[in-house]
């Protein structure tokens, strides 16, 4: 048994040295999810305002799977991705199958539900504000949606984070589709959980300690969103 | 400011509204609204001419802003129909009425922003010199960029105000547009009015102020308990009112339909 102190010496020493292992991890992690959130957030964004504004039959079911959505397991996403993009799936001929794209993939489906169903949220409650504005200027659903979608702009942006945070600490899904390759698909999360088993715990622990400031980081910018949101009344 | 509106409209300068087809009179026949079991609105008829401004006065409760709404087809109405110069409204029709709300929406967006949204048709210079000059006569050019919602109470109704003037409506519908506001607010806000009007706008206005409906007035519709009470000139009203209610509601009485009246 390694004593914890070294441990944490050893994993502050590489967060410090620059590791090029460790950060070229980190890099990749960053990549991944920010792409899969911005992937969640246009198709998300639009899908949560369009559900808050327009009315038409189904729209409660939709809602409701929607919001049943948020909170899909990553290891079956994972799965159903896996099923997608193997070698005898339907889309299997893109070979994707362990790479980052396949990550990107799995990620945006695991957040896109939960950036929706926040947006939906946040878009009908001021959407119920706006409502007699809109119909006493006769804006049609379009026009409503964009207006919507920026005057909602700071709650909106807390529900990007909040994908954000969803993923890029879930490890069922990118382990399952990108594989846990090194050089080419492991990420912060998946890292640790190899090391951990492997006993390169140094490397571990620096990894767990930068997921950790970074959800801080998230946090905080939560926080001071809401801040400047308050300040200039837009809350 | 309406001046600056026709230039940046490239409307005529004298807006003689040409090429607008007619729309007055407005003519509301039979309006009843019922809302569970209730009767908000009873068989209310009344016709609105384009020059003189009309007052609506009445009771808490009584159906203003509900006859308001429905005249600006924000609420259709269980039985009767609004018609403009003998027409149903049509998309046009309804497109030249502005209202400005008992409690105004603002945008999440800067004052000048809020003018910019209902400016339609031009390049974003020209809107944004267009809103300017329209902040200006509210005078509300020294918070142009402040957020809205931060203004006070006078100059977010101000704000109100300015954007349905922007967009250059023939007819003004103004809820208790004073309510909250003090003696100066309150003037500017006449000012505003009166330049609507002065611009060729049709002024409905909804006011519990019987200084303000006495100096605004031309003539008076008044309501109480969902019924039309009278509609009358302003200086007949104000001399003699026809009904009951409003000779009670002028003299500071309170009358409450069945039950006692106080003094
Ligand atoms: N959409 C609605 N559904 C149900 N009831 C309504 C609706 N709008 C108004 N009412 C009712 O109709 C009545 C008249 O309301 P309205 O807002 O027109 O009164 P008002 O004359 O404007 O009063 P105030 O002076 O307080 O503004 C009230 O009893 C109100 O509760
Ligand atoms: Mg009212």
């Amino acid at each position: 048994m390694v004593d914890l102190g070294s441990i944490i010496g050893l994993a502050l020493g590489l967060v410090a040295s620059g590791d090029t292992e460790l950060y070229a991890i980190i890099l990749l992690s960053l990549r991944v999810t920010l792409t899969a959130v911005l992937i969640g957030c246009l198709i998300g964004l639009p899908l949560g305002a369009a559900l808050a504004v327009l009315r038409f039959p189904g729209r409660g079911a939709a809602v409701a799977v929607l919001n049943s959505f948020m909170g899909l397991p990553p290891v079956v996403v994972g799965l159903v991705v896996y099923l997608m993009l193997s070698r005898s799936g339907p889309l299997g001929v893109l070979g994707l199958l362990y790479t980052p794209t396949a990550m990107i993939v799995a990620q945006a489906i695991l957040v896109t539900p939960l950036i929706a169903a926040l947006a939906r949220q946040s878009i009908a409650d001021l959407h119920g504000e706006y409502d007699e504005l809109f119909r006493s200027l006769r804006l049609g659903p379009a026009r409503q949606i964009a207006t919507l979608l920026w005057d909602g702009r700071y709650s909106l942006t807390t529900a990007a984070l909040a994908g954000f945070g969803r993923a890029i600490a879930e490890v069922g899904a990118v382990i399952i589709v990108g594989g846990n390759i090194e050089h080419v698909t492991r990420v912060m999360t998946t890292t640790i959980a190899l090391e951990t088993s492997k006993g390169d715990l140094p490397l571990a622990l620096a990894l767990g300690m930068i997921l950790v400031a970074i959800s801080i980081g998230v946090n905080a910018m939560v926080l001071s969103l809401n801040r400047t949101a308050q300040r200039l009344a837009h809350a | 400011m309406l001046d600056a509106l026709d230039q940046g409209r490239q409307g005529g300068g004298t807006r003689a509204r040409v090429g607008r087809p007619p729309m007055f009179p407005v003519e509301a026949q039979g309006i009843t609204v019922r809302s569970d079991g209730r009767l908000l609105l009873d068989d209310v008829s009344l016709a609105l001419t384009h020059g003189p401004r009309t007052v609506v006065m009445g009771p808490n409760g009584a159906g203003k802003s509900l006859l308001l709404r429905v005249l600006h087809g924000l609420v259709a109405p269980d039985a009767g129909t609004v018609n403009f110069a003998g027409r149903a409204a049509d998309a046009a029709v309804v497109r030249r009425q502005a209202m400005v709300f008992q409690k105004p929406t603002l945008l999440r967006r800067s004052a000048r922003a809020n003018i910019k949204y209902v400016l339609g048709g031009l390049d974003r210079a020209a809107r944004t010199a267009a809103a300017d000059s329209i902040l200006a006569a509210a005078r509300l050019s020294h918070v142009a960029d402040s957020p809205a919602r931060r203004l006070s109470g006078g100059e977010q109704q101000r704000l109100a105000i300015a954007r349905a003037l922007a967009l250059d409506p023939d007819i003004l519908l103004l809820d208790e547009p004073c309510a909250n506001l003090d003696p100066a607010s309150t003037l500017a806000v006449e000012e505003m009015i009166d330049s609507a009007r002065d611009g060729g706008a049709k002024i409905v206005l909804v006011t519990h102020d019987i200084g303000q409906a006495r100096r605004l007035a031309d003539d008076v519709v008044f309501l109480s308990g969902g019924r039309l009470a009278e509609h009358t000139p302003a200086d007949r009203f104000f001399a003699a009112p026809c009904s009951a209610a409003a000779a009670d509601f002028l003299a500071g009485r309170i009358h409450i339909p069945g039950g006692h009246d106080r003094r």
